[in-house]
């Protein structure tokens, strides 16, 4: 295979970016409000939608994305190598990049980091998606350092993976994979994530317990003039409508959590305050899973019935229009979507021929489970009344997260409503949609697979677009994605619903292109990028 | 009296003994796992066993218990599962700020329901009277959230006059304090009403009468005093109910107490927490109710501990 080097030169990068069209302001600070505490700020530990962009800033991976894009490109490596059997990467590092406490950061510390997260100590949630790599099955089970990654010189990060894996390049861009230093760590131990020390644009300068977070512009930042921002504070504990309230009155910059469904009208109804909107495509599904192993959902019809009994666009309105219907698992803006799918066709008579084709022109009695926030259960209803159509009688079991996530790990549940638990990929790629939620591994006691839904070819398919590495074939890898998702529809073990859209409320004193604001992978803003204007 | 305490502080530890217990058991048998909700949804099975094993999930209740409260008799409240912080680093961060607001609200509620249950007392039978005894039952009843909500939204939001929530100054106070204020003080304005009656029959008020004393000093001197004491014995009982109704007005009014600390962790299963909150809360509950007998015989000298 050729040998790939990625454009090292910063100016470049940043010419290319969409992001810095505009010439930003530096200064300022941006208030920031969320209603849950911030758990840890530890790379190898936060896996909470809020803490996921803050760690973000603070730390840095090997690799990183265009800002406001699902676009790779080179973070903490200057560039990279990919053997021609896709079986080693080798990073050139960035050098004179500094940590916080002034340290030079040094290839070491790559290798440090990737042992620290598949270490089973750490306990780190993340420590499956480094499972491509040489070693993984002893380390992650008695700590001993990774065969698979090294350091031959300060400079350079070299990586061994058992299987070739297209998605390796954003695993490193992941924020498990993120560079810490171990003096720090050692120093700090379990409390680590509440003093984190990284490579960032910016360096945590506050934590006051169940009230605010500070962050400080890092002035050594790698790339040169960012952050835009002197420093963002995150106030917690914020009620959504109080924090929305406190945005009306000018106190606030970014209400973290959005606009509460109950105020959506009122806010877009008002263009003073539908100005200050930002509306974007997230990396979500919305979906209904059926129970394959069990009747009466294990017979296709069936579940092509419960596709094709859903009214989608109605169920759209009990969300005051936050989302676009749903046809297939993956969201639009994923690449290896299927744009000329039309999917199952809203069709109640079709529908229920379907059921009688199944033997049950009587429709059947069934549970739904759903979490219990608000709009959760008003989807439900709206749920049961399409099936009801049909002759389906699901009756609404409404429980806490935990305990939903519980029945349908367990396999308890015949169908589920995902709201609240819904999937959002932790990297933009297809790979991410299948393997954990459709695939054959997922399918297990207490797996995320809630259909417990297993189609060997299908594995097979994706298995064969994963080690699909080389970047030229990059539309056939897609291709292979379309068609595994197209196969998982013909089986049906879902019937997709909606992907929901992110509005994200700023200031009008807040610059940026408005992609930051509804960055796919920074959520709810990239902290780095924004700016005050004035 | 030495023996008096003694002997409560005894029964107070068999107090928190059993809430421990009994919160513990309630925790395990919730259809949750704390483990997934740790390893997170990109787990493999082998990962979220080795978190069980590590955090010592896999073994029996009773040993799970009995590791607890051996800790416990150390000083330790263990670790939060999730932020991997010490559970009493999380509680003393909070604590100050549940206290203020709770020694702010008891004053409110003292303020409004007493003088509310005087006047009452003294309108026995008139419009007055109804007027403020039905008025009792409203804010007694009232859902919190939605007096939180119009509070800050009235005196916040549209007068300006206090911050839209927060912490940390004279002025963040006010409103959550007076939102729990005004919901408390009904039971107290009942009490102290009918306590007023029973008082203004007494013969010793007769004689304070007889005596030619004024309306004035015979309510504020005689009357008054006397009937206090069941309030007193209700303030025990109220911090029971202050830190079971907490949670909604410090969410609105972004008041960073314990009450926001337990509800976000009982979403997440965060066992640690839950139960340092929870005895924490009982121990406030015992003690607020042992200060409150022992305050009792210092008012009233009829009263004896026995």
């Amino acid at each position: 295979m050729k040998k790939l080097i990625l454009s090292t030169a910063l100016s470049a990068m940043m010419a290319l970016s969409p992001a810095l069209a505009e010439t930003p302001v530096h200064g300022g600070n941006m208030i920031v409000t969320y209603k849950d505490d911030v758990a840890t700020l530890d790379p190898a530990i936060g896996y909470d939608w809020q803490n996921w962009s803050m760690i973000k800033s603070v730390f840095d991976g090997l690799m990183d994305y265009e800002p406001g894009t699902t676009t790779l490109r080179p973070g903490l490596a200057e560039s990279y190598e990919i053997s021609e059997d896709g079986l080693s990467y080798t990073f050139k590092l960035r050098p004179g990049v500094k940590f916080h406490n002034g340290r030079e950061m040094t290839a070491e510390d790559v290798v440090w980091s990737i042992n620290r997260v598949v270490n089973p100590a750490t306990q780190s949630p993340g420590q499956g998606f480094f499972a491509m790599i040489e070693g993984f099955d002893a380390s992650s089970v008695d700590g001993s350092p990774l065969t698979g990654v090294s350091a031959p010189d300060a400079g350079t990060v070299v990586f061994k993976l058992s299987r070739p894996d297209a998605t390796f390049l954003h695993v490193m861009a992941l924020n498990f994979s993120y560079v810490v230093p171990k003096e720090a760590v050692e120093a700090a131990g379990a409390d680590f994530g509440k003093q984190p020390v990284g490579t960032g644009a910016f360096k945590l300068a506050e934590w006051t317990l169940g009230q605010r977070l500070v962050f400080e512009k890092n002035a050594d930042y790698w790339i040169p003039g960012v952050p835009y921002l002197d420093s963002f504070t995150v106030e917690v504990g914020q009620e959504p409508v109080v924090a929305l309230l406190r945005a009306q009155n000018g106190e606030v910059d970014v209400p973290g959590d959005g606009i509460p469904p109950a105020k959506f009208t009122e806010v877009m109804g008002d263009p003073a305050q539908a100005a200050n909107v930002v509306e974007g495509g997230q990396l979500h599904t919305g979906y209904i899973t059926m129970n394959v192993t069990a009747a009466p959902f294990d017979k296709v019809e069936v579940r092509r019935a419960v596709n094709m009994a859903i009214n989608k666009d109605r169920i759209i309105q009990v969300i005051n229009g936050r989302a676009v219907p749903a046809n297939q698992p993956l969201p639009p803006s994923m690449p290896g979507y299927t744009k000329d799918y039309a999917g199952y066709p809203y069709d109640v008579e079709g529908a229920k021929a379907l059921l009688a084709e199944a033997g049950l022109a009587d429709g059947f009695e069934t549970e739904i489970y759903v979490m219990n926030t608000d709009p959760n259960p008003r989807i439900a209803q709206a749920i049961q009344q399409d099936l009801k159509a049909i002759g389906i009688t699901a009756n609404i079991r409404s429980l806490a997260q935990a305990n939903v996530i519980e029945a349908g790990g367990a396999g308890q549940a015949p169908m589920i409503w995902s709201g609240g638990m819904a999937w959002i990929a932790d990297f933009p790629d297809p790979s991410n949609f299948y393997g954990p939620i459709l695939g054959c591994g997922g399918a297990v006691e207490g797996g995320w697979n809630w259909s417990k839904y297993c189609n060997a070819e299908l594995d097979a398919l994706a298995a064969k677009a994963d080690s699909t590495v080389d970047p030229a074939k990059a539309e056939e890898r897609l291709k292979l994605w379309s068609d595994t998702y197209m196969g998982v529809m013909e089986d049906a073990p879902w019937a997709p619903v909606f992907n929901e859209q992110r509005y994200t409320m700023k200031s009008p004193r807040m610059g940026g292109a408005d992609a930051l604001y509804v960055d796919p992978v920074s959520i709810p803003v990239n902290y780095d990028y924004v700016y005050i204007k004035e | 009296m030495a023996a008096y305490i003694l002997r409560r502080l005894v029964t107070a530890a068999l107090i928190l003994l059993g809430v421990s217990f009994i919160t513990f058991v309630l925790l395990y048998v919730l259809p949750a796992d704390p483990v997934r909700q740790i390893a997170g949804r990109s787990a493999t099975p082998e990962t979220v066993e080795s978190i069980r094993r590590q955090l010592g999930l896999d073994q029996p209740l009773v040993v799970q218990y009995g590791n607890y409260l051996w800790n416990l008799l150390q000083g330790d409240l263990g670790r939060s599962y999730l932020q991997k912080t010490e559970v009493a680093t999380l509680i003393t961060a909070r604590l100050p700020a549940t206290l203020l607001l709770m020694v702010a609200a008891i004053f409110c509620e003292l303020v409004i329901g007493l003088t509310l249950g005087v006047i009452a007392a003294l309108y026995r039978g008139r419009a007055l009277d109804n007027v403020l005894m039905l008025s009792s039952f409203v804010t007694v009843s009232a859902p919190q959230f939605v007096v939180a909500l119009l509070l800050l939204y009235v005196f916040s939001v549209q007068l300006g006059w206090f911050p839209i929530g927060g912490y940390g100054t004279f002025s963040h106070l006010v409103l959550p304090a007076v939102t729990l204020g005004i919901l408390g003080s009904g039971w107290y304005a009942r009490i102290m009403r009918s306590s007023m009656l029973d008082v203004l029959r007494a013969d010793f008020i007769r004689t304070a009468r007889a005596k030619g004393l004024g309306r004035g000093r015979i309510i504020l001197g005689h009357a008054i005093p006397n009937a206090i004491l069941p309030v007193i014995a209700m303030i025990g009982i109220d911090i029971g109910m202050f830190m079971s109704g907490i949670v909604v007005v410090e969410s609105v009014f972004g008041w960073p107490g314990i009450g926001q600390l337990a509800w976000q962790a009982i979403q997440r299963v965060d066992i640690p927490i839950i139960m340092g909150v929870t005895l924490i809360s009982a121990l406030a509950i015992v003690i607020g109710n042992l200060i409150a007998d022992l305050i009792s015989p210092l008012i009233d000298p009829r009263i004896k501990l026995h």
